[in-house]
């Protein structure tokens, strides 16, 4: 059966250490100025975090096995202290990182790669479009070939790490042709930052995860050489559908930092906090709703972290491809509906304080509530279980 | 260059300090981590012997959780780690120490460079490295803000409140170093993988040669007779401006001698 080690949790140590020193002291600035920190990334290039998962041929730990849950991990701890750079790391490595890696040419890793894991750049995939979420088969974005060149035209919507000052590329999934059934073709194409005829919108203004960089992009006319195809073409749909098991746990993995800190706040915030006399946690209707709480981090985490071991299991050939989408769903469902959930708490728990920004759980109420959206809703995930349980599908 | 670093174990500042009947810290009591000083001597040890070539050696005394501050080290980059653990250490003085430590250096041999922090941050004595220096035979160079190593000498520059200060000695030579002289590095993921294949020796005092009548408690020279909590802050005073503002906080910060 899983669990974690003494390495996950000496690891652990670290990334909570790494986020209290250099994150937590200005998050509430970024946070008010909606300010993406650029030099914090190569930070956590230098700790390893963008590289757990990857062979040390381009600068990766070359761990072994293992390698998921420690991204996890490092997941967890970040968004314990600020979900947008949890969802950082999530889409860095989950989006921006694993598809070159899986499906590359060996050049590409070489060009890419290097960079990407050191934290010295960053990059996006572009699925989603304003007409086209999970249903992702409706996209709209064409790419023809041309004399050589993909000439791609169409938009992309809420694309993670795409418009920053390190953003060096950005895989976008098209048209590229009918298959034989009359299907659309999809393929990924690889556009660097800075193409012409690749335009990088304004940032959204968002509810939540103001420090994350995320933008509409839109392509023009948009030209880049015959090469820059990731994998094999008319794979674009099928690659993108192997990255999202790995990420719905990885967005499992913030809710539990979220909860947890939720956890942590409530604890400390009502032993402190008096009314009446006596510190408010001596109320049962404050002091339940905290074990409420610590029975939904309990469970969110095991969730979390046996879907994750499946991960790595499957990765080593002891599981199945289903085992994992299973239990990333329901990972992905409970812990995302306990993150929004222990901010409601916690709030309450807070009362006019937990209203303001000057108290954490304020910014964790505004950032939780996209993790029962982004990579499939929780609709979604009820869905696919319902699918994985053999029940008939629509 | 070889170069040891001096680390010690404290218990974590941020966490609430218990005290022994005999006024020695409760160590069960809090947690215990590397001295965040110490750290600043560890990241100065690994930039020096990257630029060139050598061995980090991180050194420690103390009980058996006193190789977790090896272990921190280990993993922020140093070679290979060694922890005096004896019973009859426990209580030892800030003497005691440095002949403890002195004889570990010696038996480690072949030092170049011997480096502290500035002070630990639970005793804040900050005159090991000057004993350790007369102990060992070596120039003592302490408060480094600044660095270098070249041709068998050592040059620091010491900060004053007035003035700056640049020292020179020969090697073999020990220094202490401020918290203005880097910013240590975080391990890194490989740094914790890496850190589990270094070697680490358990030395007790015998393998030192050190005599139990001269550490520990009872051979300390100096003794903590009470230990009491600080009390708490009172409150702070309040001024408001009505035009006599600005002249009422140059007072204030003259009358504490601030300004």
């Amino acid at each position: 059966m899983f669990e974690l080690t003494q390495d996950h949790e000496e690891f652990r140590q670290l990334v909570r250490e790494f986020a209290t020193g250099e994150i937590a002291p200005h998050v509430d600035k970024w946070d008010a100025d909606a300010h993406f920190p650029t030099d914090l990334v190569p930070k956590m290039g230098e700790l390893g975090l963008f590289g757990l998962n990857a062979p040390e041929e381009f600068g990766g730990a070359g761990t072994e096995h293992g390698g998921f849950t420690y991204t996890c991990l490092a997941i967890e701890e970040l968004g314990r202290i600020d979900q947008s750079i949890g969802i950082t790391l999530s889409a860095g490595v989950g989006l921006g990182i694993n598809p070159i890696l899986s499906f590359g040419t060996q050049e590409q890793k070489e060009r890419y790669l290097p960079d990407l894991l050191a934290g010295k750049a960053l990059a996006g995939f572009g699925l989603t479009e304003p007409d086209a979420g999970s249903d992702a088969a409706a996209s709209k974005t064409k790419a023809v070939l041309d004399d050589g060149d993909w000439v791609i035209n169409g938009s992309k919507a809420f694309i993670t790490n795409s418009g920053t000052d390190i953003t060096s590329v950005v895989t976008v999934t098209a048209r590229t042709g009918q298959t034989a059934d009359g299907k659309p073709e999809i393929s990924a194409i690889m556009v660097p930052a800075g193409t012409d005829g690749f335009e990088v919108e304004p940032a959204y203004r968002k509810l939540g995860w103001h420090i994350s960089d995320t933008h509409g992009l839109t392509f023009a006319d948009c030209r880049v050489p015959e090469d820059h195809l990731l994998g094999e073409r008319g794979e674009g749909f099928k690659q993108f559908l192997k990255t999202l098991d790995d990420g719905r746990i990885a967005i499992s993995a913030l809710a539990v930092g979220c909860a947890q800190r939720m956890l942590e706040e409530c604890t400390a915030y009502s032993q402190e906090r008096t009314a009446f006399g006596r510190p408010i946690a001596v109320n049962q209707g404050v002091s339940f709703q905290i074990s409420d709480l610590a029975v939904m981090v309990e469970a969110a985490r095991l969730l979390t972290y046996k879907a994750a071991w499946l991960k790595d299991e499957q990765e080593a050939g002891r599981r199945s491809v289903a085992e994992v989408k299973q239990a990333a769903a329901v990972a992905k469902l409970y812990s995302t509906e306990a993150a929004v959930t222990s901010t409601r708490i916690a709030t309450q728990v807070f009362g006019g304080n937990g209203f303001m920004e000057e108290y954490p759980v304020a910014r964790f109420y505004r950032d939780s509530k996209i993790l029962e959206i982004g990579e499939g809703t929780s609709e979604v995930q009820r869905m696919v279980i319902a699918r994985g349980l053999g029940l008939p599908a629509r | 260059m070889n170069i040891v670093v001096c680390v010690k174990y404290v218990p974590d500042a941020q966490g609430d300090r218990a005290f022994e009947a005999d006024h020695t810290t409760d160590r069960e009591a809090v947690d215990g981590l590397l001295s965040e000083l110490d750290e600043y001597a560890v990241e100065e040890a690994l930039k020096i012997v990257e630029a060139g070539e050598g061995e980090v050696t991180v050194l420690t005394m103390g009980p058996e959780d006193a190789a977790t501050a090896v272990k921190k080290s280990l993993q922020m980059g140093a070679d290979k780690g060694v922890h005096v653990l004896d019973d009859a250490i426990a209580g030892s003085d800030s003497v005691a120490t440095s002949l403890i430590l002195a004889e570990a250096i010696r038996k480690i041999g072949d030092v170049d460079l011997v480096l502290t922090g500035l002070a630990s941050t639970d005793g804040v004595m900050s005159v090991v490295p000057a004993m350790l220096a007369e102990r060992l035979g070596m120039p003592q160079v302490t408060f480094a803000s600044e660095l270098t190593v070249e041709d068998g000498s050592v040059t620091i520059r010491r900060d004053n409140e007035a003035f700056s200060e640049t020292v020179e000695a020969s090697l073999p030579a020990v220094v202490s170093v401020t918290d203005q002289i880097n910013e240590p590095r975080y391990p890194s993921f490989k740094g914790i993988m890496a850190a589990k294949k270094k070697p680490v020796e358990t030395w007790g005092l015998a393998d030192l040669g050190v005599d139990v009548a001269h550490v520990g408690l009872g051979a300390s020279w100096t003794m903590v007779t009470d230990t009491q909590a600080r009390p708490p802050r009172e409150a702070g005073q309040v001024v408001t401006d009505e035009g006599q503002g600005g002249e009422a906080l140059a007072q204030f910060l003259a009358d504490r001698r601030l300004a």
